[in-house]
């Protein structure tokens, strides 16, 4: 305080504030992703009676399970650069993989893995298109996202109910949580996802390499990093991710549809986005997008509570909110280099 | 030019392919007839319902060779379709030809507007592209419902239904409009240096700056002609049903439009544009929907169908897969390169234009300010 170079207050609390940041400017977009939430639910809690219950946040997370898995596969590949606009399909495609053939009387503890290991393998599959071919990431996918919906209309163009008493016991499973709340196994799940995902991309070998290649491609492969490896792998994870909450997304709605999660894709990419994470690559965090999923559900749940607003408003509203999280990001992330 | 045509070649190749493949299957497919001074036929179909498609994609063929991609396409057709409709239905007289032709012109200077507002983000905010289109794509789907009140409008205006259904010696006005909008084109971006600097600032916007070109007043025009090629492409579809319906007009057809830009040869990475390119893949795109028709492919299967066709055409374009299928059938020459791990796939073969990373495998969107 009695420093040289402190002649007034303010701008000493300026300098401390700035000190404070500059080594932790990386955490800017996240945390203001973070704060606006915080925001967007106090608006809420003041408007709506009933709004700030603990199960109504709790509920954030039961009903956008699927999407919070869908949005950390998805923060993977934009990681590393890329984009995948297959995951909507490829969760529709594994719901209806487990409808079908749970009513071709395949034990479902058999049925959840094949589901799973489909949705990998299209990832894996859009990998290898996208690393061995030089075909760009926004085509592939897109061909992949056409194959695995046709995939879809193939095995049935009707939607097929779930009648299966171990899914049902799934779905209905809930998780008690102090003050008599409770969260159902597919948010557990959710939740479980978005851990191991944390850990792989700040623990592993494999997540340093993500945001290497992501960072720069040719630069993490003149250091010796499995480029490709990397590049196939992150395909392969949000494959398995969107298979995932396919998987939960019959748990919650109990059937397989050709016609789930149309346009899904783009609601977890624009998750990822909110949270912080550069399409460029390289730069940001999985709790940035499940913070970005939940943003996304807490104006649907405030559309829901002021029950005259039409459901356009909700793209709206989600189209203004995308433009100012961006335009704060621009103001807020650190300058890089060029 | 004639790494161009080479570059043509194997999407040509595909579409001669389907065409044939279509012939097999249907005996009259080429048929071509006049019924009531208009031409009906497969053939006409495919350009007919191909027009909106074409138009979309023809802007988008500037903005991609911009470094760009516009996303809110879809969104576009669907606010100015919504727009020419209400004004039709709010007009005193619905069929008159002064109503129809404020309502297109209101609709048109409203997708322009979009179009710059995307280039705004884009260009001046220097916002990347996907994000910043796609803003528009998820608000502009609920401002068209906003203003159709969240209802299919339906008009039965006599000129406006004339605008998809009309033709002109025998000729569909549609077909038309995606013909002067191609010759348009054309003549703007390779009869004048506009194209040339539009492949410049694409190809290093810096460095095109550097050389005296208005970088971001050309890339925020380019989005605004997209956002009018869109609006014409939604008034064209919007007429042909006779109805305006903001949650499915135009749903995806930004995918098919990236899709056909790229099946017809311009890079997504920018710095070259190929406007008879784009016709092709335009053409293909169509003939692919057609075809399901035509040949009767179970409807189940049509998305299966057009996602092998996508893989087709993207690996012929890869000289690496082309030079993996190639080597077995190859003579004394050297093995195809192996694909080895963390190796990237080699320059296009003709390399005219360098990208700006220049190690072949450069990052698809802008670079970082």
């Amino acid at each position: 305080m009695t420093g040289l170079s402190t002649p007034t207050p303010a701008a000493s609390a300026a300098a401390r504030v700035r000190a404070l940041v500059d080594g932790r400017r990386r955490f800017i977009p996240v945390a203001v992703s973070g704060l606006v939430l915080v925001l967007l639910f106090a608006v809420g809690s003041v408007r709506y009676t009933g709004f700030a219950e603990p199960q109504v946040m709790l509920n954030l997370l039961v009903n956008n399970s699927f999407l919070i898995v869908l949005a950390v596969g998805v923060t993977f590949v934009i990681l590393a650069g890329g984009i995948d606009l297959s995951t909507g399909s490829v969760l529709a495609l594994s719901a209806m993989i487990c409808a079908w053939l749970l009513r071709e009387g395949w034990p479902p503890l058999l049925v959840i893995p094949v589901a799973l290991l489909a949705g990998a393998a299209i990832g894996f599959l859009q990998g290898c298109i996208i690393h061995f071919y030089g075909v760009q990431p926004f085509i592939a996918t897109l061909g992949g996202m056409f194959f695995a919906r046709g995939l879809c209309y193939l095995i049935s163009t009707e939607s097929i109910p779930i009648t299966d008493p171990l899914f049902g016991t799934l779905a209905q499973a809930r998780v008690p949580l102090p003050g008599g709340t409770s969260l159902s196994l597919g948010a557990v799940v959710a939740l479980a996802a978005a851990g191991a995902a944390a850990f792989v991309l700040h623990r592993t070998r494999f997540g340093r390499s993500v945001y290497a290649v992501g960072g720069s491609e040719s630069s993490a492969m003149l250091m010796g990093l499995p480029v490709g490896r990397v590049k196939i792998g992150v395909y392969t994870v949000s494959g398995f991710c969107a298979a995932l909450g396919g998987v939960l997304y019959t748990l919650y709605i109990a059937s397989g549809n050709s016609l789930h999660g149309l346009g899904m894709e783009l609601d977890a990419i624009a998750a990822v986005v909110i949270g912080g994470t550069l399409l460029t690559g390289g730069f940001g965090y999985v709790l940035g997008s499940v913070v970005g999923v939940l943003t996304l559900g807490t104006i649907q749940t405030i559309l829901v509570f002021e029950g005259t607003l039409s459901s356009w408003w909700t793209r709206i509203v989600a189209g203004v909110l995308l433009l100012v999280f961006i335009l704060l990001q621009r103001a807020l992330a650190p300058r890089t280099v060029k | 030019m004639a790494a161009q045509t080479r570059r043509l070649a194997w999407p040509l190749l595909v579409l001669v392919g389907l065409l044939a493949a279509n012939a097999v299957a249907t005996p009259g497919f080429f048929a071509v007839t006049v019924k009531g001074g208009r031409l009906y036929g497969s053939l006409v179909d495919i350009l007919h319902f191909g027009a909106p498609l074409l138009l979309i994609a023809l802007g988008m063929t500037v903005v991609i060779a911009l470094r760009g991609i516009d996303l809110s396409v879809g969104a576009v057709v669907a606010v100015s379709g919504a727009v020419a409709c209400e004004i039709i239905v709010a007009a005193g007289d619905p069929s008159s030809p002064g109503a129809v032709a404020g309502a297109v012109a209101a609709a048109l200077a409203l997708s322009a507007l979009l179009g710059l507002w995307n280039g705004f983000l884009a260009a001046v905010l220097r916002i990347q592209p996907i994000v910043a289109t796609l803003i528009l794509m998820v608000a502009g789907r609920g401002l068209a419902q906003l203003i159709t009140d969240g209802q299919i409008t339906t008009v039965t205006s006599e000129p406006y239904r004339g605008i998809a259904a009309g033709s002109l010696a025998a000729v569909p006005y549609t077909v038309l409009m995606a013909a002067v909008t191609v010759l348009v084109m054309w003549v703007a971006l390779r009869r004048t240096a506009l194209g040339l600097f539009v492949e410049a600032v694409g190809g290093n916007a810096e460095a095109a700056r550097l050389a005296g070109i208005r970088a971001t007043g050309l890339s925020v025009a380019a989005y605004a002609v997209c956002g009018l090629c869109a609006g014409l492409a939604g008034i064209v579809i919007s007429a042909n049903t006779g109805s305006a319906d903001g949650n499915n007009a135009g749903l995806w057809i930004e995918l098919d439009a990236i899709l056909a830009v790229v099946i017809g040869g311009t890079l997504l990475t920018g710095g070259r544009f190929s406007i008879a390119g784009t016709v092709l893949g335009a053409v293909i795109v169509q003939t692919l929907s057609t075809t399901v028709y035509t040949m009767g492919v179970p409807p189940e299967s049509a998305l299966v169908f057009k996602a092998v066709v996508v893989f087709v055409v993207c690996l012929l374009q890869s000289p690496r897969f082309r030079a993996q299928v190639a080597a077995p059938f190859r003579r004394g020459g050297p093995p195809a390169p192996a694909g080895g791990a963390g190796g990237p796939a080699p320059e296009e073969e003709d390399g005219t234009m360098p990208t700006a990373t220049g190690d072949g495998r450069p990052d698809p969107r802008e670079v970082r300010r």
